[in-house]
């Protein structure tokens, strides 16, 4: 076990965003900034959480792994198992669902040929319907990473949009700045 | 074209940089606080513009902020919620995307007000990109000496930190907001103590919507007295609608308080109507925990008076034929919407986000969703209309925080004014079924 | 002190004190029941709900009612407050709301549940329930988890009172286990396989309202209505010691720490005592213990059950009580 929590190591970078987040709580205050943490560990090891991060990120804030697996599970933006290098996180929500995001999610379904939850054989797509995103005059829409593609209510619209995605690479948001 | 206060220059290219921002008078408030006035007399302008939370509660700002408790020694803290998570609601994302410094301003001059040295944004972790455009205002207000120590050389210190939330809509509710920006699951607490006594980190709290914080710059520039002016009676001033749904321009709208809503739906200044020219069915006026309200009873109030966008026109009738104003967010649905499918979604959404800590809400939430998605699938019984307003009754008023509520109003009004729609789809689970189905009995009564 | 009225009666208590400990004081039937409220463990109560009473009265300064009901085991009272609870029909309309809620998802399956007899559950919806269910969805269910070797995970049956995670954090420390998840799908959990073994981790058994944790040194060996309970004490160097034996003869079937009237451990105890002491030689026996709640076990008291005190001199305190009668 030792040596697999080993492994799980941070980019300089990360590690830096890390640090500045805990910075912004007071002293022994340092459990407050698991959720941006786990934002950062999320993005830095391939869009979800295994045991062995979370057990990283209590050692790093200094409370048991248990603290940490009651948080990664109770917000959903925390995968816990292995995704697509995409996550597809389509809105469900009624003011959505008023403009086609019923039949959105069903296209999606159809065209990547996965239900709700699943990944693409290719290991590119994860269909992951969540709620409300604050964007309900725009939908039917979906989130991918930082990012909104909103209005997607035609086919021509979502394919072009599935396109675009499979040539995207990913990058790590703070990497950028 | 009514007064804008808080969207008067949003769509000023570059307004989110510092300096087109200063360049549209931006932080006059800050100089005018932290110069001229007390921090009580900032409390007392914002409590002379009546101005209310406008999260959804409606409380007002000013009379929360008084109750904050200062004990010697121990720091106080404001915290923003930005955790702007109400279906039907995008308002405040919308207006920290594109006027970050005007909610960085809020809350400096709100921080002064309430003597917090450290304040929180709290944001949806959803809303990643929008938290990098905020923190991008703050590190140059702390370059320009807006932030940071000895503001504008006033002695006044204040630390500014965005914080993001993981997806969970419970964390707008205050305590559980606090919670979760301790680095706990987002349960909410028991009440007492009060964040006002016991917030963030043990200290004296206050939790405030975006948008309230917001409106407290043209306060403070313009006085308490000048905003009490704008909007009618107790709802004063402007407020940000979310409009969404089955209208021609979906958006976000600043509005005077008091405009009629029939206006607001059929006016090109706002919503321009009913998409393609069809019917209005019902409006969800406050997003979605408020009661769904159908056409006649949305336009007119049940006495026959037209309904006014405020705090009290929506609510007159109490729940027997009024709604809410809630956060603003106002979801149109035409005549080809079916309610039951709608009253399954939103109580599909409330059982996923209950937080599950008290048993009325977490057990509920999912007896309501299940019942639902049997009658919408056409495995419904005639006896599950009165179970559905029994256990919503069984769940209202009796749980830890306001999400029990916000589960039960849109299934009990859903059923109060379309129980046909409901007996429709249970005695005809074939037709119901079918792709597209609408019952259209209800709308032969509204159309005016 | 604070004076207040509680369905009907007053009583005097200390400042801060809540409108259940109150009520508790004045004791009886106008009790509210509370499932996930525990004394000795802080922060605990307020989730089950079904210790919700109505304040008619805030206090004597602000005589205005509260507007909801409250959670009684959290509201501090407030001196001249009136509070009703036996004597209103709202609170017990919403509690027999609340039992239905914390059942639709529980097994109906007392006859084959270890904790049948001495469930806070089963008295709960005996007092308060209905005789049948509207519920018609599917129940939620898990498999049985062994927490080690002492201790079994039913999910199925827990209330997700969180005692048990209070106890973790209180009591045993080093805690590894936990509430997971969210809402109906929240669930007690370690999250990846682990054992609960600090030596005060046993007392999760007891602080559990219902059959979600259990002794495994116990399980299915007897009904507890069939066992004799005995107070007993060793010389414990990790606990005080002091217990209740539950023996069929003199075999000793289980120990578990001494419980009052509301299921509240008097003393939390060690697994030491717990589980690995099962000869009646390892304990020095104090008398029976007198299990005064509404209980199966009670029924079959073997106690004198009328004591006339001046013929039988030097009885146990605990056949001293007056029994009600009949």
């Amino acid at each position: 076990m030792a040596e697999i929590i080993n492994e799980v190591k941070f980019s300089d970078a990360g590690m830096a965003e890390i640090q500045r987040y805990i910075s912004h709580y007071p002293e022994g205050r340092q459990k407050s900034a698991i959720l941006p943490i786990m934002h950062v560990a999320q993005a830095e090891f391939g869009g979800w959480l295994s045991p062995q991060v979370m057990d990283k990120i209590a050692e790093i804030l200094n409370i048991q792994p248990i603290e940490v697996y009651e948080v990664a599970t109770f917000y959903t933006m925390f995968n816990l198992k292995p995704v697509g290098k995409h996550v597809l996180e389509v809105c469900r929500t009624g003011p959505c669902c008023l403009r086609g995001a019923d039949q959105m999610i069903d296209m999606i379904k159809q065209k990547l040929n996965i239900e709700e939850g699943e990944t693409t054989a290719d290991g590119m797509f994860t269909l992951k319907p969540v709620e409300c995103l604050a964007s309900c005059g725009t939908g039917p829409m979906l989130q991918v990473r930082e990012t909104y593609y909103e209005n997607l209510d035609t086919e021509e619209k979502l394919d072009q949009f599935l396109e675009t995605l499979r040539n995207t690479e990913v990058e790590t948001p703070y990497h950028q700045k | 074209m009514g007064i804008k206060i808080l969207t008067e220059h949003i769509n000023v290219p570059g307004i989110e940089t510092l300096e087109v921002y200063r360049k549209h008078g931006g932080y006059r408030s800050v100089e005018k606080a932290l110069k001229t006035m007390t921090p009580d007399e900032v409390v007392e302008e914002v409590k002379t513009s009546g101005l209310r939370g406008r999260g959804g509660a409606g409380f007002p700002t000013g009379m929360k902020w008084s109750f904050l408790a200062k004990p010697e020694g121990v720091p106080r803290y404001l915290v923003c919620n930005a955790d702007e998570s109400e279906p039907g609601t995008f308002k405040d994302r919308v207006f920290m995307q594109k006027n970050p410094h005007a909610l960085i301003e809020g809350m400096i001059t709100s921080s002064y007000a309430l003597g917090a040295n450290t304040s929180y944004i709290y944001i949806r972790g959803e809303l990643m990109f929008v938290l990098r455009i905020l923190e991008k205002a703050i590190a140059e207000a702390y370059a320009a000496g807006l932030l940071g120590k000895n503001i504008m050389g006033s002695g006044y210190d204040l630390d500014l930190h965005v914080a993001p939330g993981g997806g969970a809509y419970i964390c707008g509710e205050e305590t559980a907001l606090l919670e979760s920006l301790e680095g706990k699951r987002g349960n909410p607490r028991n009440k007492p103590p009060f964040p006002a006594v016991k917030g963030l980190f043990a200290s004296p709290t206050v939790v405030n919507n975006v948008e309230s914080i917001a409106s407290v710059p043209w306060i403070v520039n313009n006085g308490g007295a000048e905003y009490a002016k704008i909007g009618v009676g107790r709802s004063t001033g402007t407020k940000l609608i979310s409009a969404s749904g089955n209208i021609n321009n979906p958006g976000v709208y600043e509005i005077e308080l008091g405009v009629p809503v029939e206006e607001f739906i059929y006016s090109d200044e706002y919503c321009g109507g009913i998409l393609k020219g069809k019917q209005l069915k019902a409006v969800v006026p406050g997003g979605s925990s408020v009661p769904i309200l159908p056409a006649n009873l949305i336009l007119k109030t049940a006495a026959g008076e037209d309904r006014l966008m405020t705090y009290e026109s929506l609510s007159d009738g109490g729940f027997v034929s009024g709604s809410m104003l809630g956060s603003g967010a106002f979801i149109v649905f035409d005549e080809d919407q079916c309610i039951v499918r709608n009253t399954w979604n939103y109580a599909r959404f409330y059982h996923h986000e209950s937080c599950g800590q008290c048993s009325p809400c977490r057990e509920g939430t999912g007896w309501m969703e299940k019942v639902l998605h049997r009658i919408e699938h056409g495995h419904g019984h005639q006896q599950d209309i009165d179970l559905l307003v029994s256990v919503a009754k069984q769940i209202e008023g009796n749980t830890i925080c306001p999400l029990g509520d916000a589960a039960a109003w849109p299934v009990a009004s859903a059923v109060r004014h379309f129980r046909d729609e409901f007996e429709w789809h249970i005695k005809h689970p074939q037709e119901a079924t079918l792709p597209g189905a609408v019952y259209r009995g209800q709308l032969e009564t509204i159309t005016a | 002190m604070a004076k207040i009225t509680f369905d009907g009666i007053e009583v005097e208590v200390a400042d801060g004190t809540t409108i259940l400990q109150a009520a508790r004081k004045i004791g009886g039937s106008v009790v509210p029941p509370a499932m996930c409220y525990y004394t000795p463990l802080k922060g605990s109560g307020g989730k089950c709900r079904v210790c919700l009473v109505k304040v008619t009265q805030g206090s004597a300064k602000d005589p205005r009612p509260m507007p909801k009901l409250v959670a009684s085991c959290i509201t501090p009272v407030q001196d001249g407050m009136v509070v009703e609870n036996t004597t209103n029909e709202d609170v017990l309309n919403a509690r027999k709301g609340i039992v239905e809620m914390l059942l639709i998802n529980h097994p109906l399956d007392c006859p084959i549940c270890d904790q049948a007899g001495e469930c806070n559950l089963q008295d709960l919806s005996y007092e308060h329930g209905v005789s049948a269910t509207r519920y018609e969805e599917e129940r939620r269910t898990f498999n049985k988890v062994d927490l080690g070797p002492y201790i079994q995970l039913h999910m199925t049956r827990c209330i997700l009172c969180y005692r048990c995670v209070y106890t973790a954090d209180q009591i045993a420390g080093n805690r590894v286990h936990g509430v997971l998840g969210r809402g109906d799908a929240a669930e007690i959990g370690t999250y990846i396989e682990n054992i609960v073994d600090q030596e005060m981790s046993g007392n999760v058994i007891d602080v559990c309202p219902v059959g979600a944790l259990t002794d495994k040194t116990w399980r299915f060996k007897n009904r507890v209505w069939f066992t004799k309970p005995m107070d007993a004490h060793r010389d414990c160097p990790t606990c005080s010691g002091k217990v209740t034996l539950w023996n069929r003869g003199d075999q000793v079937l289980r120990v578990t720490a001494r419980k009052d009237e509301y299921s509240e451990v008097e003393e939390f105890i060690c697994n030491t005592c717990r589980f690995e002491k099962k000869e009646m030689s390892d304990w020095t026996i104090e008398g029976p213990r007198h299990i005064n709640r509404a209980s199966v076990i009670s029924a079959n008291h073997y106690e004198l059950p009328v004591v006339n005190v001046p013929i039988v001199p030097n009885l146990p305190a605990s056949t001293k009580k007056n029994l009600p009668q009949h």
